[in-house]
This record gives C-alpha cells, sequence and structure tokens, in this order.
C-alpha cells in the first residue's frame, strides 16, 4: 500500500469536499457517517502501508512519494511530497484509527445539533491537515498542515460561538498559535538558508553529517520548540489548551488530547539529529520547560472543579512528561507516551463527554457522584483510563511514564524528583476525579430541581454508537504497554523493545544511551518506586474524598491556576491594549481623524469639505513634510556633509 | 544656427501596446459619444479586451526582447526590455479585471458611459509608461498621466465620502508630485541629464567622492518621498486609508493594483537601474520606510471595523514587503551577479495586483448589496449566502496572509528569501512578525464570513461579468500557488533590463 500511501491525505479530503458540497442534503446522521468512513478507509490505507514497511529491511523503511514538484525553480527545490516511515505511519495509525472511534462517538454526542453536518466537515478538514502534518516529507508541507491543524482547532473550539466564553477561547488559542507558527516559519528559514533545502532527510543528513554549525543548529532547535510549546501547550504558552474546553467533547478528545496536542513532540522527534547537533543547552532547556509544565499543569489540576478541566491540566501535564523525554534523548518514550496517551486521555475525554452527555450538559463534578449505578459502562471504561494514566501496572501508561522516568534519572536527578512529585499528583488528581463523578453519593439528586424541565431527573448511560469507541480504547489502554516493554527479568526476549526496534532508522538512540550509568542498573527499583508513588497518590486521594480522613486541600490560587492566565489577560487588558489602543487613537485622532469622517455619513458635504480642506489634510500634508525632512536630513547631511 | 531637430526613428510595433491603450480609450470617447447608449456591458467588455490585446502584444514584443536582446526606444525615452514587458502584462491583466466589475458598479448611475473607462485606460496608459520609462521626465508624465486619471476617479462617485476622497488624494498627491519633480531638477542638476542611461553613465566614470554631491542626494531624497507617496510607504501613506475606504469599490481595487504596480516599477527603475552607485546611500531609508510600512499597516489594520480601511492598511504593509524585495535588490544594485531582490518585487507585484483587485471586487458586490455600507458585520453569515463567493474571498485572504500553496505565499517567500540571501536578517524577521500580526485581520474576515450569523438573509446578487473577473483572480491565486513555476520560470528573465 506504500504506492498508494497518498490516499491516506486523500480520503479524508473526498469526505470534506463530500459533506462541503452534499453536507445539507446528507443532514443527520449521513454526514457523520460519510466522514467516519473517510476516516477509517484512511486507517486501512496506513495499516497496509504499516505491513509493507514491516516487511522491508530496516534500512529501507523510507518510501517518499512526491505528489507534485511545488517550486522546482532553480535554487529553490520544494516537493509537495509525503514520506511514509517508522515514526510517521506510527503517526498516521492512531491519527487515523483514534480519529475514527472519536469521529463514531461524535455522531452520538452531537445528536440534535443544528449545526451537525458542518462540525463532522471541520472534523475531517482536521484529519487531512493532522496527515498532511505528520507524513510530510519536508518543513514546508508539515507547516502547511500545522495551519490547518490550527485552523481547525480554532473553528472547532468556537464551534458553538454563541457562547461568548467559547468565541474568547478560540481567539486565545489563535493568537498562542500564532507565536508559535512564527517560531516555526522563522526555523524553516534559517534551515534553507543553512542548508538549501527544507526536507528532512537534507536537513537531518546535514546535522548527522556536521555540515550543520553547532549555533545553526541550536538555532533551528529552539525556534522550532517556540512552535511546538505554542502547538503542544508548553509553558509560558499553554493557557490556550484549558479554555480550548469550550469546543464540543469529542473535539478536546482528538484535537486537544490526542493527535495536534503532539505535533510539537512529533516535530522535536522528527528533528532529533538537529537537537543533538545543537549546543548542550538546547536539550537541556526543553527537558527543564517540559519538567517545569508536567509539574505546575499537575498542581493546577488538583483543584479544578470542572470535569474536562481536570483533564485539560492534565494534558498540559502529560505533554511536559513528553517534553521532557525529547530533552532527556528518549525519544522513543516521547513517542511511547505520546501513543499511549492517546489511548487513556481520548477514552476519558469521551469518558467525560458521556458523563456530561448523560448528565443533561452538567461539568460540575461537585454536582456528580455515584455515577457508576447509572453509566456502568462508561464508568468501567474511565476507571481502566485513570489507572493507567495513574500508573499502575500493568496498564499502558505505567510503562511508558516509567521508562521516561528512567531516562530522566540517567540525565538528571534534579528533573527525576520532579517527575517523580509530578507522578504522585498526577494518581491523586485522577483518583479524585474518578471518587467525585463515579462514587460516594449522589449529589445530582439534590440539584434536580435546576433540572426541572427534564422532570424527573437522572443521569442516563449514553447509546452503543458512544459506547463502543471507549470501549475499544478502554481495551487499548490496558494492552497498549506491550509495545514498549522494557527489559526485566520476566519479559520474554521476543516481547521487548518492540516499538524501539521498529523506530531504530529513526530514531538513532535508543535504550543504548543510558546502558550502564547507576539508573540502569537500578531500573527493577526504580519500577517498584514509581509503582510506590502511584500507589501513595491513589490512596492519599482515597483518604480525602472517600473516607474523608482530612479535609481537601483545595486553595483558590491553584484553582484559579496560579493566577498566570489572570496576570497575562491583566497586562493585554491593561498596559499592553492601553498602548495599542493609544496607537490607534492616535492615528483616529491625529493622523487621520477621518476614520468617522468618511465613515459615518451624517455631517453635511459642506462641513466635510471644509474639514477635508482645512482640518485633517493639513495634517497629511504635515506628516509627508516630516518624512521629507527626516529624508533630506539622511541623504545631505549625514550621507552627503558628515 | 539653430540646431537642427533630428526626428527619433519609431519601432511602431514596441510601442503597439501603448498606442492600442490610448486608441481604445479615444475610440471609446468618441465612438461612444456619436453613438446610442450601448448595451449593457459593452463599454466594459471593450475596455476589458483592449487591456487584453495589449497584453498580450506586450507578450510578443518580449519574444522580440528575449531574441534581439534589450534596446531603447523612441531616442532614449522609453526602454525595450522584458522588465517593461512584465510590468504592462501586469497592469493589463489588473486592468482588465477592473473594467469588467466597473460594469455593475456604475450600471443605473449617471456614471454608466464609456468615459469612465476612457480614463481606467488612460491611468493604465500612465502606469505602463512609468515601467518601461527611459528618462524621469518620461517617468514624470507617466506619474501624471496615471494620477490625474485616478484624482477623477476616485471623485467620480457622487456621494460626500467620494468627494471627499477625490479632493484629499487631489491635494496630497500635487503635494507629492511637485516633490518628485522638485527631486528630478535637483537630480538633473548633479547628473547633467535626466536620462537614466546617461545618469548610470555619469556616475560610472566619476570617482566615488564625488557622487556624494549634496544636489544629487537631496534630488535622491525627494524622488524617494514622491514614489514613496505613490506606493503608500509608511510615514507617507497617511492619504491612503481615507482614499481607498472612500473611492468607489472599483476605483480601490484599481488603486491598489495598478498604482501601486506602476509605482514600485517606477523605484527599481529610479533607485536600483538609475542610481546603484548611489545604492548605501538610499537603502538604509528603504530599510526605515520598510519597516515602518510593515509594522504600521499590520497593526493598524488589526483595529479597523470597516473592511475597506483595514484592506488599505494591508495594502500599506503590502507594500512594506515590497520594499523588502527592494531593500535586497540594492544590496548588489549595478553588480553582474545581482541577487533576486529585483525579480521577487515584480513577482510580488504581479501576484499581488490579481490578489488585491479580487479581494475588492468581492467588497464591492457584499458592499453594493448593503447598501454601501463596508463595515465588517456586512460580511456577516456571507458562507451561508453565498458559499462560492464566500470561497472565493477565504482563498485571496488566505493568499494575502500568504499561507503555502496560494499565490501569495509565493510572493512572499520570494521577497523574505531574497531578504535573507543579502543576510537582512532584521527586515525578514520583521517582516515575518507583522505578517503573524496581520494573519489576525485576514481570519477576522473569514471568520466573520463562515461563522457569523447573517445579518441578512437575502443573497446578494452576483453580476456575471463580476464574477468572471472574482473566479479568474481566485484561480490565478491558486493555480500560481500550486505550480509557481508558471511564473518563476518568466521572471529570471525580468533582470535584463535596458538603459
Amino acid at each position: 500500500m506504500l504506492d498508494v500511501i497518498w490516499l491516506v491525505p486523500a480520503l479524508p479530503l473526498v469526505g470534506f469536499l463530500a459533506i462541503l458540497l452534499f453536507g445539507r442534503r446528507l443532514g443527520e446522521p449521513g454526514a457523520g457517517y460519510v466522514a467516519a468512513a473517510a476516516v477509517l478507509g484512511a486507517f486501512v490505507v496506513t495499516v497496509g502501508a504499516f505491513f509493507d514497511l514491516l516487511s522491508l529491511d530496516e534500512h529501507h523503511r523510507e518510501h517518499v512519494s512526491v505528489l507534485f514538484s511545488w517550486v522546482p525553480v532553480s535554487s529553490l527545490q520544494i516537493d509537495m511530497a509525503l514520506l511514509a516511515d517508522p515514526l510517521s505511519i506510527t503517526m498516521a495509525l492512531f491519527v487515523t484509527g483514534i480519529g475514527f472511534l472519536i469521529h463514531l462517538f461524535a455522531i452520538g454526542y452531537m445528536h440534535g445539533d443544528p449545526k451537525f453536518s458542518k462540525f463532522f466537515l471541520y472534523l475531517n478538514l482536521f484529519v487531512l491537515s493532522m496527515l498532511m502534518l505528520v507524513l510530510g516529507e519536508n518543513l514546508l508541507v508539515t507547516f502547511l498542515g500545522w495551519e490547518g491543524v490550527g485552523a481547525c482547532s480554532y473553528f472547532l473550539i468556537s464551534f458553538w460561538h454563541t457562547r461568548e466564553s467559547a468565541a474568547t477561547a478560540g481567539k486565545k488559542a489563535f493568537v498562542t498559535n500564532r507565536i508559535g507558527d512564527w517560531g516555526v516559519m522563522l526555523a524553516m528559514f534559517l534551515g534553507f538558508q543553512a542548508v538549501g533545502s527544507v526536507s528532512y532527510s537534507a536537513l537531518n543528513g546535514a546535522a548527522e553529517s556536521g555540515a550543520l554549525a553547532s549555533s545553526t543548529a541550536t538555532g533551528i532547535a529552539l525556534l522550532l520548540f517556540v512552535g511546538a510549546a505554542g502547538k503542544s501547550a508548553q509553558l509560558p504558552l499553554y493557557l490556550w489548551l484549558p479554555d480550548a474546553m469550550e469546543g464540543p467533547t469529542p473535539v478536546s478528545a482528538l484535537i486537544h488530547a490526542a493527535t495536534m496536542v503532539t505535533a510539537g513532540v512529533f516535530l522535536m522527534t522528527r528533528m532529533n539529529p538537529v537537537i543533538a547537533a545543537s549546543a548542550d543547552y538546547a536539550p537541556q532547556i526543553i527537558a527543564w520547560v517540559g519538567a517545569l509544565t508536567a509539574l505546575f499543569a499537575a498542581t493546577i489540576a488538583v483543584a479544578q472543579h470542572d470535569i474536562k478541566k481536570v483533564l485539560a491540566y492534565s494534558t498540559v501535564s502529560q505533554l511536559g512528561y513528553m517534553f521532557l523525554a525529547v530533552g532527556t534523548g528518549a525519544y522513543v518514550a516521547a513517542v511511547f507516551h505520546m501513543v499511549t496517551h492517546a489511548f487513556f486521555k481520548a477514552l476519558m475525554f469521551l469518558g467525560s463527554g458521556s458523563v456530561i452527555h448523560g448528565m443533561h450538559h452538567e461539568q460540575d463534578m461537585r454536582r456528580m457522584g455515584a455515577l457508576r449505578t447509572v453509566m456502568p459502562i462508561t464508568a468501567g471504561t474511565f476507571i481502566i483510563g485513570w489507572l493507567a494514566i495513574a500508573g499502575v501496572p500493568p496498564f499502558a501508561g505505567f510503562w511508558s511514564k516509567d521508562e521516561i522516568l528512567l531516562f530522566t534519572l540517567a540525565s538528571s536527578p534534579v528533573l527525576y524528583v520532579i517527575g517523580l512529585v509530578t507522578a504522585v499528583l498526577t494518581a491523586f488528581y485522577m483518583t479524585r476525579q474518578v471518587v467525585m463523578v463515579f462514587f460516594g453519593e449522589a449529589r445530582w439528586e439534590s440539584h434536580a430541581d435546576d433540572h426541572g424541565a427534564h422532570g424527573e431527573f437522572r443521569p442516563h448511560e449514553s447509546p452503543p454508537i458512544m459506547l463502543f469507541p471507549l470501549v475499544v480504547l478502554a481495551g487499548l489502554s490496558v494492552v497498549g504497554g506491550a509495545i514498549q516493554l522494557p527489559s526485566f527479568g520476566i519479559i520474554p526476549d521476543s516481547w521487548r523493545h518492540r516499538l524501539e526496534d521498529w523506530l531504530h532508522p529513526v530514531v538513532e538512540p535508543g535504550e543504548a544511551v543510558i546502558k550502564g550509568t547507576a539508573a540502569y542498573d537500578a531500573k527493577s527499583w526504580l519500577a517498584l518506586l514509581a509503582i510506590a508513588c502511584a500507589v501513595l497518590g491513589i490512596a492519599a486521594a482515597i483518604a480525602v474524598y472517600a473516607k474523608g480522613r482530612a479535609k481537601p486541600f483545595e486553595p483558590e490560587l491553584l484553582a484559579r491556576g496560579w493566577r498566570y492566565d489572570e496576570t497575562v489577560s491583566a497586562f493585554m487588558g491593561g498596559p499592553g491594549r492601553r498602548a495599542f489602543d493609544a496607537v490607534a487613537r492616535f492615528d483616529s485622532g491625529v493622523v487621520d481623524g477621518a476614520v468617522t469622517g468618511t465613515a459615518s455619513g451624517v455631517r453635511s458635504v459642506a462641513e466635510r469639505l471644509r474639514r477635508g480642506q482645512t482640518g485633517f489634510v493639513r495634517n497629511y500634508s504635515a506628516v509627508v513634510v516630516a518624512g521629507v525632512l527626516g529624508v533630506l536630513i539622511w541623504f545631505v547631511i549625514i550621507r552627503g556633509v558628515l | 544656427m539653430p540646431e537642427q531637430f533630428i526626428a527619433p526613428s519609431i519601432d511602431w510595433f514596441a510601442l503597439s501596446p501603448y498606442l492600442v491603450m490610448v486608441a481604445g480609450a479615444l475610440g471609446l470617447l468618441v465612438v461612444g459619444a456619436l453613438t446610442p447608449r450601448w448595451p449593457r456591458g459593452l463599454y466594459s467588455l471593450v475596455s476589458a479586451l483592449t487591456a487584453t490585446s495589449a497584453g498580450v502584444l506586450a507578450v510578443f514584443i518580449w519574444n522580440d526582447v528575449a531574441e534581439m536582446g534589450p534596446g531603447t526606444l523612441v531616442g532614449g525615452a522609453l526602454s525595450h526590455d522584458a522588465f517593461a514587458q512584465f510590468v504592462t502584462i501586469a497592469v493589463c491583466a489588473a486592468t482588465a479585471l477592473v473594467a469588467l466589475v466597473t460594469d455593475a458598479e456604475v450600471r443605473g448611475t449617471v456614471l454608466e458611459g464609456p468615459e469612465i473607462h476612457a480614463l481606467l485606460l488612460t491611468a493604465a496608459t500612465g502606469a505602463m509608461v512609468m515601467g518601461a520609462s527611459n528618462d524621469l521626465i518620461v517617468l514624470f508624465l507617466g506619474l501624471e498621466t496615471l494620477s490625474l486619471a485616478l484624482y477623477v476617479l476616485a471623485a467620480s462617485e457622487r456621494t460626500a465620502a467620494g468627494q471627499e476622497a477625490g479632493m484629499k488624494y487631489f491635494i496630497l498627491g500635487g503635494l507629492a508630485s511637485a516633490v518628485f519633480l522638485y527631486g528630478i531638477a535637483l537630480l538633473y542638476g548633479g547628473a547633467r541629464s535626466t536620462n537614466l542611461g546617461e545618469i548610470v553613465a555619469r556616475f560610472q566614470s566619476t570617482v566615488a567622492l564625488e557622487r556624494n554631491d549634496s544636489l544629487v542626494l537631496a534630488g535622491l531624497a525627494l524622488l524617494i518621498v514622491g514614489l514613496g507617496f505613490k506606493v503608500a510607504a509608511a510615514p507617507f501613506h497617511v492619504w491612503s486609508p481615507d482614499v481607498y475606504q472612500g473611492a468607489p469599490t472599483h476605483v480601490t481595487a484599481f488603486m491598489a493594483s495598478v498604482g501601486k504596480a506602476a509605482a514600485f516599477a517606477a523605484m527599481l527603475r529610479v533607485l536600483v537601474i538609475a542610481l546603484p552607485f548611489h545604492r548605501d546611500d538610499w537603502r538604509p531609508v528603504i530599510w526605515v520606510l520598510a519597516i515602518a510600512s510593515l509594522v504600521i499597516g499590520s497593526t493598524l489594520a488589526v483595529v479597523q471595523t470597516d473592511v475597506k480601511r483595514m484592506l488599505a492598511f494591508s495594502s500599506v504593509s503590502h507594500a512594506g514587503f515590497l520594499l523588502v524585495g527592494v531593500e535586497a535588490a540594492g544590496h548588489r544594485a549595478g553588480e553582474q551577479i545581482s541577487g533576486d531582490g529585483l525579480e521577487s518585487v515584480l513577482v510580488y507585484l504581479a501576484l499581488y495586483s490579481v490578489l488585491v483587485v479580487g479581494t475588492f471586487s468581492i467588497v464591492a458586490v457584499v458592499s453594493r448589496h448593503a447598501g454601501g455600507s463596508t463595515d465588517i458585520s456586512v460580511f456577516a453569515g456571507l458562507g451561508r449566502r453565498r458559499p462560492v463567493l464566500a470561497l472565493a474571498l477565504t482563498i485571496l485572504l488566505l493568499a494575502q496572509a500568504g499561507v503555502p500553496l496560494t499565490s501569495g505565499f509565493v510572493a512572499k517567500w520570494g521577497v523574505i528569501q531574497s531578504a535573507v540571501a543579502e543576510r537582512s536578517y532584521a527586515i525578514a524577521i520583521i517582516a515575518m512578525v507583522s505578517a503573524v500580526i496581520a494573519a489576525f485581520l485576514y481570519l477576522r474576515i473569514m471568520v466573520s464570513a463562515w461563522l457569523a450569523d447573517p445579518s441578512e438573509v437575502e443573497p446578494e446578487p452576483v453580476p456575471a461579468m463580476t464574477g468572471v473577473a472574482i473566479a479568474l483572480a481566485a484561480a490565478v491565486t491558486l493555480v500560481v500557488g500550486v505550480y509557481p513555476e508558471l511564473l518563476l520560470g518568466w521572471t529570471d528573465a525580468v533582470s535584463n533590463f535596458a538603459r
């Protein structure tokens, strides 16, 4: 199937066009089925390509398919090309696979929405862009997808744009992402200038052969990291992601948990030879930003009451782990955690969507409780997701987190401690969430009067089309760790490091890097320590929230995200905004007073003309004359006389 | 004994694009005055056809130039080179598109008739002369031909806003023309000639110290100001928001495309071609103008609420991008291997001209339906009323923002790449940051068109000829975006200019 790899992005494109042209006729649920079928088709082709690659020799696992030569002029050679190699196919597999499940879920979740077909239009466009991003053979194709997923994310966050908060959240996502895009664009130009190409093979090849100067490599790596921090919601650019929860829940699961937000991690992994060629402080910066983001977001998650906000901060925190892995050279672990996180976080987001659906759009966890009795399947699958993220073996999250922590200790004990503390907090806040939502007493009954319109209020289990994806994802969250088992005593040799072997041609450094370090020798003890941390977090949360042994510690400061968002908004809304307004007012009041003059159309012609002749035109002339003087001074005095 | 006047030999075929345009203008006026009112749309078709045939002739002339090499015409007054033909083709294409749009805009008003088309063709002739001029006086004649026609066009609508726009444009344009002419006089004083070829030859043979004649430098300063005004580079852009907003939309489209293309072509002729030996003098000024235009254009565009005004500021920021290319061309002006600056500016101009006419055409359609308002609110719900029109608007706006796979990306990539190649990193970074800011403004219009609830339910009528113009503009935007080599293949020739 490698020869038809172009079908992978083409099928969502067909779906997009079909819904664009016939969306209204397809209506509900037709449009949803068309969209889901398109993504399923892409998944099937990707699976075919996966087996084709697998049958090839390790060093030939790379297939470039040039769709057309985009800019074939003299010094500028850029192809519209797709690259199928172990990394991109891994990404494409979970983008299309999880994407398909979320499409199915959304058919149930969006039931009755007046913009049903439009929702799937954007969703297919998103999948198309995401596939371009991961399959791109060069930075430019990736950037095209990068912009595309950003735009779709913006559209989907403000999908319910009649809600003021949704519109604002969309804007916030757009602005922070643009800051990141700026970094990627500059990195692209810098790479092009240094190597004369933007293709990954040329850039990485130059980095590996030493043709790329260390300073240039550092510049490219850090600029790409700016982009990655924007897209993957790291400090200080993370603040759009919690707000992005204003979008419909399937969007949160697909874009803001499983796929788009991992694009930054993907890009850094793709460019790993460039990072290796850059100065030592570049990976250190990445690791520290990742670790601090992981810890920072985990502390905030402890005090949230909105079911989706907890998961949003948890996503930021888990993405921090992935960057910690990238910064410590554990690229395989980063991709591993990206995959397992996609399983269990998509599962929990969809689970929360199922809860919200069953609770008639109630998102406050303080009004839930005991839902396991009425929503058994949602509860059961969510609990599997919880065990996976908390780091309980043998669930998927344990293995990937453990591998990241192992590499971290080999690199820096301080970062390791931050990672462990975050692991305790993760187990704590997830247990808190599970207890508040599914156990304890049913607090929704006391609030039944709020839902008077529904008569007797009783949460209900979701329809089968929403439960099916939950069950599949739960299964994957249980066994997902099997793709990269560590080298422990009882695990058979042939089961170990499957992902590392598969990714080997793309990601050179594997576990060999840390072999012989103290951390590597103690890895069995470290695994036990990680399990102890998970148990500690879970036990503490159960003691506080289920048994009531201690008062919950949820300070206002944490609930409001360390006031970081407010500080930024206050600055942007205060001095920043005022400076901007001042410029605008200067422009409208002094320089071009006719802002309202020509636009209002109330005043008489005579007055306009008089003003036109005596007032503003004089100001304009003054500006022109000032410019003339400035230019004259430059030429005659500075260039001429001096 | 008085010197005998020797008539220069004239290559009539090489002048045919100008002759066709002028003949078209006169023909429209004379025949139009003598015959009863023509059937609807015929005036527009005739003037569009005139512009198209002039453009096609320029293609043939380009062929001649490619075979026989560049030269001059009419006793050294005009250049006969690929540069001139490229500008002529771009101007003719934009003029033809504007002529198509004009029909629906003036139908049923007192303006319906041949006059407005005659003015368009005359103005375009002036623009073509500016792009081809090999003499400062001829350049000034072209400039005035273009400007005088534009003053009338800007004030052609009998509304208060239109009259005010025309008046402002006239007064400030007059000031700029005077400054420009004075610059020519001073430069003549220093170089003893107004002919570009002779100016180059004169400075080539003088030592560096003598080139720093303050007469020449003062002349250069005033020329830059005059041209800066015409291209609407900050801080000489002050007229453009008012005039763009107040003028009838089809005239705004013409100003933004043809006016800007001609002025930039003239700027390249004067600075890069005629004064390469003063490149270290003028390049820093262009640098400052570029940055001022980029920053002022993009930031002020974001705070506007009127779409035409937004696009006016966006056009200031486009001027900034073009100046980035001019600055890059300045690094190695006059050398054998001159870099990509000149080509990148011309490519940008050609692509931008088509883009901007398409964008303003859509604004014209929407605003006429909304009773002349161009507030951003009238675009709300366009996607639901006219999905195809909204799609075209999206394509054109994405291109203005410089998104890959549109012609706008090809244009922006070209100028930034040429700046980076000359190691002008600061200006390249500022250009990209301002592109990031400006993207917000295009997105605002798109979001309004697709996501906002419609303030109006009735779909706006799209006149056939306007529709054709919009479709052509959008098609060019996409085709060049996907296959840039169609255009880039040609433009390598333009640095082979005559003087």
